[in-house]
């Protein structure tokens, strides 16, 4: 009896505890706090020590370029500037800055924060890897190159402190569309210099909680590494009174699969993704829930031109529409992509191609003989290589089969750990490797440049002289109703000589509570934090 | 018995130097590094100015004479890929949690395994034997990524009594001690129901039964401290094991543990972490054999005296 009475106090205690802490392990309702999947821990929040889209997804809270973008439509609004005006030939732009913009500590945004902040992107010894996106100002390559060490020969300057002057090396038409990406924030000097030089790369305490100063609607409050990021509203910021929220908590969750059980738990509002696998069963039970929405990015296979027989633009050709896109689309990838054709997604900046690579497997065929592998004959396996996921293998596996059964040709899916295989890409040591390109502004010419001779992301050793011309010109030419036929042109070029093979345009799938109001999908992903409120805030 | 400990405390040194060494040559072996092309273009400026920055542009053998030299001044170096804290930093923030997991995990596995190997080997061949035995051989089999999603699917998405993942209040702590316990828990009944049949058939339980003593008397006090010695021996490895094979329930639980931070510094190529935490994993496995070794010899008379 003494025992049964232990017991079950025991038992009591226990689920009391248990009940009791659950409770406070999160949960989506209460204050206006947005609870986001936030994908991978970000490596870093310093906005020039980061590459990756997770970290955009948090920075974008905390910091605001000069521009932000319509969430629905992407038109060019004031972000930090409050106007803006551009030199006839395309290649001087001057902000001038809100006038009450602040920091969240109080101080003024002024014009030589972006030039402080610009110039330690530029910083060699930082070593950024996406100083390259501020390379279109002129002398900034240089600058960060060695070549030219007075930094005020770059064409960054503060006029005074409301007032930025920007000149470009050419004209880049998406100029003002590029500042939503981290690489243009501002940081402030103070506070990157209270804790370590300009130009330090351990230099990193200035971004945890309670040090960083940031120019966003929101402010960190709490960095737990694996945990939470936790930003609340930044009572300084100039539009302050059009941030609907509280703050945002940043779940940082790598697995898809926990954090759609999050998602369903309630704990969060808004998944950073959603596993393929996922995507029938929410169609099915509870499609309001899901979102699947157009994203700029191709997922494409990359084929090594230095190699035989992959060296004959035929057999390139061949293979690339023997590839059964739709099929791959709707089987493998449960419909939550759509086929691509061309290199460019369609609706970009509004450039659509006009040349294509068919599926046509008379054609391929034909081709294929014209090469001299008639019905395959003579062909050598091609090892197609991947990174490791369940997606970029039944995919493999999908084209194996299809070029075996179209081509009589035999491939190897080959899977490599994720260094490795970049390094696989880098060295050119391999056949056919998986490749995707989403693009880091809204230009169309950002996605055909991959392929220019000798470009750092064309890895498959292809080159034309002819294609090369037609992007250097269209860099030059300030007008899109120049620039878009030649980037037409190009594209045939490039499809025609067929160096990749494209799969599919990517989706942007994700998974949002009824609650949470303001969130227009775009085709970039972008997520303006301050546009959003909550349903059952008070 | 002081100076066994001492004699094996020194015996850590060259065991730490063997380990650096090696493992400093061993994962520069590995195809790309830290600072190579990702999937998009670097500009090699950067790149080759980060090298810099981490030594990495330095020969191998400075690199690594440079990195001992920093161990004697207790500096393990900044984390080359997450460089918001130094390895150091990152140990002392992350190396709790997976040892606090690690310790309710092996608190789950020892109470449940010891009882279910105790009661299994007092009626061999009975229910009460079968029973218990066959659970733990599922808790063998079963990998813990397939009990990890199926516990969060139970007791969190169906009953909600429990969060699906994090780590703070104790709530956040039950299924993940459990997941990783659970196969813990399988090995420890098994032993203990081995050594614990094997003392109970011994001449010393016999006469302790013969002189009249209870049944509960002769387990606990006599047969007990014989029959546990094979589970004693496996907790050695066993702590060991749950603190540096906890990264699939840290992934799946969303634990801010080493274990995946260590996981993930090896896919990064981010060697300074790497070695911080493979030193101070090899730290902990030596600490818990020494232990090992004192718990035997205060079990065993025979151990401590080198019979």
């Amino acid at each position: 009896m003494k025992l049964r009475t232990s017991l079950c106090i025991a038992m009591l205690a226990i689920s009391a505890w248990t009940i009791g802490c659950s409770s406070g392990g999160g949960g989506a309702a209460g204050g206006a706090m947005l609870h986001v999947g936030a994908g991978a821990e970000p490596q870093n929040l310093d906005p020039y020590r980061v590459t990756g889209h997770n970290e955009h997804r948090v920075l974008t809270s905390l910091f605001e370029g000069l521009t932000t973008l319509n969430q629905e439509t992407l038109a060019v609004e004031p972000g930090a500037a409050q106007s803006w005006t551009v030199s006839p030939d395309g290649l001087v732009y001057t902000f001038k800055l809100q006038p009450n913009a602040k920091w969240s500590d109080g101080t003024q945004v002024t014009a030589k924060d972006f030039v402080y902040g610009w110039k330690r992107h530029l910083s060699a010894r930082l070593g950024s890897e996406y100083t390259y996106m501020l390379w279109c100002i002129k002398n900034a390559e240089e600058y960060t190159k060695g070549t030219l060490t007075d930094f005020s020969q770059v064409g960054v300057k503060a006029i005074d402190d409301t007032t930025l002057e920007v000149s470009l090396k050419y004209p880049v038409p998406a100029f003002l569309t590029m500042h939503i990406h981290y690489a243009w924030f501002p940081v402030l000097q103070s506070n990157v210099e209270a804790f370590g030089a300009i130009d330090d790369p351990n230099n990193t305490k200035w971004t945890r909680a309670g040090n960083m100063i940031s120019n966003g609607p929101f402010k960190l409050e709490e960095w737990s590494p694996n945990q939470i990021i936790r930003v609340v509203r930044n009572e300084h910021y100039w539009d302050a009174a059009n941030v609907k929220l509280d703050g945002v908590e940043f779940y940082p969750i790598s697995d898809l699969a926990t954090e759609e059980r999050e998602f369903r738990s309630g704990r969060l509002d808004l998944t950073e993704s959603l596993l393929s696998t996922k995507i029938e069963t929410y169609r099915r039970d509870n499609p309001d829930l899901l979102h699947i929405d157009p994203l700029i990015g191709t997922y494409f296979y990359r084929l090594n031109t230095t190699r035989k027989p992959l060296d004959d633009p035929k057999v390139r050709r061949a293979l690339a529409m023997s590839i059964d896109r739709q099929s791959i689309c709707d089987s493998v990838l449960f419909s939550a992509v759509v086929p691509a054709s061309a290199f460019t997604p369609p609706g970009l900046a509004g450039y659509t191609p006009e040349s294509s690579i068919p599926y046509n497997v008379e054609e391929a065929r034909k081709l294929l003989t014209e090469a001299g592998y008639p019905n395959g004959e003579g062909m050598r396996p091609l090892d197609i290589l991947f990174n490791e996921s369940e997606d970029h293998r039944r995919i493999a596996e999908a084209i194996q089969d299809m070029w075996k059964k179209n081509l009589n040709i035999e491939a190897r899916p080959t899977q490599q750990e994720w260094k490795v295989y970049l390094n696989s890409l880098t060295t050119l040591d391999y056949d056919v490797a998986r490749s995707a390109w989403i693009a880091d502004y809204l230009d169309p010419i950002n996605y055909l440049e991959c392929f220019e001779t000798g470009g750092g992301n064309n890895r498959t050793g292809w080159s034309s002289p002819e294609f090369d011309a037609l992007v250097e010109k269209t860099r030059l030419s300030p007008e899109q109703s120049v620039r878009f036929p030649l980037l037409q042109q190009a594209e045939q070029l490039l499809l025609n000589e067929a160096p990749l093979a494209p799969i599919y345009s990517y989706r942007q799938r994700f998974l949002l509570a009824p609650r949470v109001r303001g969130l227009k999908s775009n085709m970039l992903g972008y997520l303006n934090y301050k546009t959003f409120s909550l349903a059952d805030a008070q | 018995m002081i100076r066994f400990l001492v004699f094996r405390a020194l015996g850590l040194i060259p065991v730490f130097f063997i380990i650096v060494t090696v493992i400093f040559f061993l994962i520069r072996l590995a195809p790309g590094g830290p600072f190579e092309q990702g999937e998009r273009f670097v500009a090699p400026e950067a790149l080759e100015q980060l090298r810099a920055a981490y030594n990495l542009d330095a020969p191998l053998y400075k690199q690594y004479f440079d990195y001992v030299a920093g161990l004697f001044h207790g500096d393990l170096g900044p984390s080359m890929k997450q460089p918001s804290r130094t390895v150091a930093e990152w140990i002392v923030l992350r190396a709790p949690v997976s040892i606090e997991l690690g310790f309710y995990a092996l608190l789950f596995a020892c109470t449940i395994g010891l009882l279910a190997g105790v009661t299994a080997a007092l009626r061999p061949n009975s229910v009460t034997d079968y029973v218990p035995m066959s659970f733990a051989m599922i808790g063998i089999c079963v990998p813990n990524f397939v009990l990890g999603p199926v516990l969060m699917l139970i007791f969190s998405i169906w009953l909600g009594w429990l969060p699906v993942s994090g780590w703070g209040p104790p709530a956040t702590k039950v299924l993940p001690a459990l997941t990783l316990g659970a196969a813990y828990v399988a090995y420890i009944a098994r032993l203990a129901r081995g050594g614990m049949f094997e003392v109970l058939a011994q001449d010393f339980i016999r006469t302790a039964r013969a002189k009249g003593l209870g049944e509960a008397r002769v387990v606990l006090r006599h047969a007990l401290r014989g029959g546990i010695q094979p589970v004693v021996s496996f907790l050695g490895p066993a702590a060991a094991g749950l603190l540096t094979g906890s990264f699939v329930v840290e992934k799946i639980f969303r634990i801010p543990g080493l274990g995946s931070q260590f996981v993930e510094a090896a896919f990064n190529r981010d060697y300074t972490m790497l070695l911080g935490a493979v030193l101070f994993y090899a730290a902990l496995i030596l600490v818990f054999n020494l232990l090992v070794d004192i718990a035997q010899a205060l079990l065993d008379p025979r151990v401590r005296y080198g019979k």
